[in-house]
């Protein structure tokens, strides 16, 4: 019994060294939205090209669509923008833009120059909005379902490789429950 | 040609290391001399070729080398030479080198130094150096080669990381460095006594100047370390409790055990599988830090997620050298055995205390700094561990150690009684506690917390100087000068290091209670007061360095209406890209006062409003003034003559026996 004193060390250090091998493959930097599986923040922005009309995450109930927030002064929201005309042109989710601490003159001017893969776009000019759904860095996307519940968020540019394997296969998922 | 020649030596050290690794322990378990004999011209071979290698890589970024990838992408043309030099251990390849390089060279010492060592012990140390030396030597070769060649080569360097551009950053992962790889000498001494079988006050003996050597470098690096984020980060603070710092600080805390288990282990022959385990565990702290700051588990995802090879790499080498000791550990340790008995109220007991207690407050920052990293293995979520926790858990650990230090260096072995300490420390109580109920009000305001960190450094400092009293004034010796020299070099470094402590403490503990920090923003000729002191922003002007352009910010100090000082915080853009604040301060032995720029703040531009850091900080540097003491501390000790002595006189007594 009393050798078993000195084999403790070593069992500490087994678990530690297990703790470490499965935290080398964990990215420590990846902050996960508090917001996914909970309910949209409820909202009502006056759309870009009509600001007269407003849109809500309440007038999407029923269908499963994206929340993409971007602005013409968002270098990495050029990155991302072929990949959304592509997407747009697929016709397999909608897409509504979320225009971030923007100008409607530039924001406009940007989607005639760039394309528009967004079936509208709300304005967010003072990113009161962007603060409730814990925007911290543009473009953010959210997968929102049918019920009006965020099921993922992408922090920073949708590369092709988490649109393929995450966002489209949830999508599809989702719609149909 | 260079840095091939300086890869070629890598190889040639890898290939000698394992020689050295390999031969001398078979050599000892068949006791075959021919074998042994071969340890010291291995590890000093070994050495000049690293540092063959590493002179490579220094002239590559000397001569700026651009055809060599690490240079490339870590130097630059306008880079003033003294950082092109030190470039040479600015990046991930040339600081694992310089790692390298000092477990060599710590082994070289080693061998230089040990003539008196028994044949056997010694051929196993430098065997257990060798076979560390292997691991390291495999990674920088297979996934950090610090001399691979860009084809075709750059124009131009990307310029050394703009913080690491300065005087501290030169010299501080070298004493760093020099302490985390010191320890390896402790556990090698701790492996080949376990494989012996044989641990002994002699053995204790033989490690500790090592152990104290590590240690007081270590100390200096880690201050440096605080005292550079101090000035360079801007924001006043001297530590965060970030992983990377924590990662130094975890073997300080074991090393700090360590240095006071060997102590007992020698005087008294306690402690021994204790101190073995002490040794073990210092050093796989340190091989742990380099793995948490070099794998990017817990800091940067990038350095990993670009080549998993790195990490895996290490933690295979953690698991192969910290579970290959503790398994050894685990079998022999019972045969070590224990040792001579000790009252619940000695020395020695005092000891055990602060072992534990030092240990204990370790373990809190190991779960502190991989809290998060279980969490999220376990799928439980994220979060972060800061500085709230760490404080709060160490303050209760370290106020009953830094109190026993004042008792501690009084009390005698085995056994003491209680009311003789009482009597004998009754002043040196007397007079902290009254100093330091006192002392606040000159400041301003009393705090309880300001009153008890106070009285604890002064209690020290109180008891230190009881302890020399009493010491000399029972000294048979006539004279001041004699009696001075009736004690040895390790007492005096001794109480010097506890000394430091106690300057840490009181430095620690005005910073907290009477820093004050103002974020405010001046416009030209505004100016904030804080205490006597008048700080007045005159505004902003361009300066031109070597590699960067920036602002500097003109911040009059006055006091009584007198400018006594003027403070030129900077603002640097760097031709790599990347800016930073240099922060201005003016350094006193009450305090510093510190400026730094933040942003302008007004559509004038640079012209208009800025916002500013103003920040007076009184006895700050004390904090790093305590760890010299400690550093020197040390360093004073392991100069104890008898270090040098002890081991011929065994000897002596070892054929006097046998001739008896």
């Amino acid at each position: 019994m009393k050798s078993l004193r000195f084999v403790l060390p070593l069992a500490v250090f087994l678990l530690l060294i297990g703790f470490l091998y499965v935290g080398l493959y964990r990215d420590p930097r990846e902050v996960p939205s508090p917001l996914v599986n909970k309910p949209a923040p409820a909202f009502s922005l006056a759309q870009l090209d009509d600001p007269a009309k407003k849109l809500g995450p309440a007038d999407m109930k029923g269908q499963v669509w994206l929340l993409n927030v971007w602005a013409s002064w968002c270098v990495s929201c050029r990155e991302e923008h072929p990949l959304l005309v592509q997407l747009a042109q697929a016709n397999i989710v909608p897409v509504i833009g979320l225009n971030y601490k923007d100008t409607n003159a530039l924001g406009k001017k940007w989607l005639a120059d760039n394309g528009d893969p967004y079936k509208l776009s709300v304005v967010d000019a003072d990113g009161r909005v962007g603060i409730d759904l814990g925007v911290y860095g543009v473009p953010e996307t959210f997968v929102v379902d049918k019920s009006g519940v965020i099921r993922y968020k992408q922090i920073g540019p949708i590369t092709a490789e988490a649109l393929q394997q995450k966002i489209l296969p949830l999508v599809r998922e989702l719609q149909k429950s | 040609m260079i840095p091939e020649l300086g890869h070629f030596a890598l190889i040639l050290a890898v290939l000698v290391a394992l020689v050295q690794g390999v031969l001398p322990l078979i050599g000892a378990q068949r006791r075959d001399a021919t074998l042994m004999a071969l340890a010291k011209p291995a590890i000093r071979t070994q050495f000049l070729l690293i540092a063959f290698a590493f002179g490579c890589l220094m002239y590559s970024f000397a001569t700026s080398d651009f055809s060599v990838a690490n240079v490339a992408e870590h130097s630059n043309t306008q880079l003033p030479m003294r950082y092109r030099i030190a470039a040479t251990w600015g990046s991930h390849e040339g600081s694992l080198l310089l790692w390298a390089l000092m477990l060599a060279g710590w082994g070289a010492a080693v061998s230089l130094r040990s003539r008196n060592l028994p044949d056997v012990l010694l051929s196993r140390v430098i065997a257990v150096m060798g076979l560390v030396s292997v691991g390291f030597l495999s990674f920088l070769l297979f996934t950090s080669n610090p001399f691979l060649r860009l084809m075709p080569a750059a124009a131009e360097g990307q310029d050394l990381n703009p913080l690491l551009q300065d005087p501290g950053m030169v010299i501080h992962p070298p004493m760093l460095y020099m302490g985390y790889v010191g320890f390896s000498i402790a556990f090698a001494f701790a492996i080949a006594a376990l494989l012996g079988g044989r641990l002994d006050a002699t053995w204790a003996r033989w490690s500790r100047p090592w152990t104290t050597a590590a240690w007081s470098f270590l100390t200096i690096g880690i201050a440096l370390g605080s005292w550079w984020s101090y000035y360079v980060l801007g924001w006043g603070g001297w530590w965060f409790w970030d992983p990377v710092e924590n990662a130094s600080f975890m073997p300080w805390l074991v090393g700090t055990a360590l240095l006071h288990s060997l102590a007992v282990t020698e005087k008294r022959g306690t402690f021994k599988n204790w101190t073995v385990l002490l040794a073990i565990v210092a050093f796989s702290l340190s091989l742990m830090g380099t793995f948490l700051v070099r794998s990017g588990v817990l800091t940067s995802v990038h350095a990993f997620a670009t080549d998993p090879a790195r990490g895996v790499f290490i933690l295979i080498f953690l698991a192969i050298v910290i579970g290959g000791s503790l398994t050894l550990y685990a079998i022999r340790a019972g045969a070590v055995g224990g040792g001579a008995a000790f009252a619940m109220i000695s020395r020695e007991s005092m000891l055990l205390a602060n072992n534990v207690l030092l240990v204990v407050a370790c373990a809190s920052v190991v779960l502190g700094t991989l809290y998060p990293l279980f969490l999220d293995a376990l799928n439980l979520g994220k979060l972060s561990v800061g500085p709230p926790y760490f404080e709060a858990v160490f303050f209760p650990l370290m106020a009953p150690l830094v109190f026993l230090m004042g008792i501690g260096p009084l009390a005698s072995w085995r056994q003491v009684k209680l009311p003789d300490l009482a009597t004998r420390l009754k002043w040196a109580f007397m007079v902290a506690a009254v100093t330091s109920v006192l002392l606040p009000f000159t400041f301003g305001h009393w705090s309880p917390l300001v009153a008890l960190g106070l009285f604890l450094g002064l209690w020290v400092v109180a008891a230190t100087i009881t302890a020399i009293w009493q010491r000399l004034s029972r000294a048979p010796q006539q004279g001041l000068a004699a009696k001075l020299a009736a004690n040895s070099a390790a007492w005096y470094g001794m109480l010097l290091a506890h000394m430091g402590i106690a300057v840490f403490v009181i430095g620690v503990t005005l910073v907290k209670g009477y820093g004050v920090e103002q974020n405010v923003p001046l416009d030209v000729g505004q100016g904030v007061t804080i205490g006597v002191d008048t700080f007045t922003f005159r505004g902003v002007a361009p300066i031109t360095g070597p590699n960067y352009q920036g602002l500097a910010g003109v911040v009059e100090v006055s006091r009584n209406g007198k400018v006594v000082e003027t403070l030129r915080p900077e603002k640097r853009a760097y031709n790599s890209g990347m800016t930073m604040t240099d922060a201005a301060i003016d350094y006193g032995f009450f305090g510093d006062r510190y400026v730094s720029l933040g942003e302008p703040i007004t559509d004038k531009g640079d012209s208009g409003a800025w916002s500013l850091r103003v920040y007076v900080k009184p006895f700050v540097d004390w904090i790093w003034g305590g760890a010299f003491l400690m550093a020197m501390g040390g360093f004073i000790a392991m100069s104890d003559r008898r270090y040098r002595l002890a081991v011929k006189q065994s000897l002596a007594g070892l054929a006097g026996a046998r001739a008896a």
